[in-house]
């Protein structure tokens, strides 16, 4: 495995710190796309980062579930990501989504596209600000390889898994159901459903009074979509 | 016929959506593999099942 050796110029290692401070710096300014590239190839080996960076993967939903799985998606450095989601961070959202305080009222996907950048702004990344449904949903997932189901509402859960089985058979589908509250880590699971549809969560947990959506428990679940979709992308299609 | 891994026996026709009735679900809620294909929400009222099928229906509760 090659060390790693920090590229980074003086410069751009006194702008991190005027940037931790509060000063204001596009992350280009801060980083290289070649530091970056040599930190993930110390990590994850050529042959593994090279499948990473030609996989496109759709995030449907960027809430608890999408939010989090796209940015463990980023940080592996999977190189093309598609961040669909109509909705705009709420202050109940920071619960478990990955937003900051002054994300409230801005639209997910552009907020969640700006963390992004912020871990690798030299990724790919594609948003969507739309509802996705039958009319749309051939065009806006074209180009995807990979979707992730990552809605919250029910009926769009089961929408986008009927809208993507019936449109894109041989698309690969990870969705997910059943993660509210804080039961056991250990009743949530990943299941091949069928040649091409994967299936995360305890299948079962709605949120209820006192045990509603939280960062935890739906963080499990988000992980274990995103770990799925790594498995693919590397070429494993067992659950 | 086999309905998420447990054997049920057919007594007369039943389509998918027949069965997802009878199970007590809200069709918006489900889909529906039969034999490892999507069963087209469309298709649903006119899939007839037969003894030697295997049905995956897959639930959505809220959350994400």
């Amino acid at each position: 495995m090659p060390g790693f050796t920090p590229s980074a110029t003086p410069e751009q290692i006194s702008k991190r710190a005027r940037a931790f401070a509060g000063e204001h710096f596009d992350a280009k300014e801060l980083v290289s796309e070649k530091e970056i590239r040599d930190a993930l190839l110390e990590r994850h080996g050529e042959a593994t980062q090279a499948k990473l960076d030609a996989a496109r993967v759709a995030i449907c939903g960027c809430g608890g579930l999408g939010s989090t799985a796209a940015i463990a998606l980023a940080r592996i450095g999977v190189g093309h990501l598609h961040l669909i989601d109509f909705d705009v961070v709420d202050m109940t959202n920071l619960n478990r989504q990955q937003y900051f305080v002054w994300h409230v009222g801005q639209p997910k996907v552009e907020a969640l596209k700006s963390i992004i950048y912020n871990i690798n702004p030299y990724l790919d990344v594609r948003v969507d600000n739309v509802k996705v449904t039958d009319s749309n949903v051939r065009e806006l997932l074209a180009d995807d390889d990979i979707i992730a189901e990552c809605f919250d509402v029910p009926e769009n859960k089961t929408f986008l898994v009927n809208a993507v089985l019936e449109n894109f058979p041989g698309k690969k589908l990870v969705a997910a159901s059943g993660m509210a509250g804080y039961r056991s880590s250990n009743l949530i699971s990943t299941r091949r459903v069928s040649k091409n549809f994967y299936f995360c969560g305890d299948g079962e947990t709605a949120p209820k009074p006192g045990a509603g959506l939280m960062a935890p428990r739906v963080g499990v679940v988000s992980c274990h979509e995103s770990n799925m979709i790594t498995r693919l992308i590397l070429g494993e299609e067992d659950a | 016929m086999k309905v998420n891994g447990t054997n049920e026996t057919l007594n007369g026709p039943l389509s998918v959506a027949g069965l997802v009735e009878s199970r007590g679900l809200n069709p918006a809620r489900v889909a529906v593999e039969l034999n490892g294909d999507i069963v087209p929400r469309a298709e649903r009222a006119t899939t007839m099942l037969k003894d030697s099928d295997t049905v995956e229906i897959v639930s959505f509760v809220q959350g994400g």
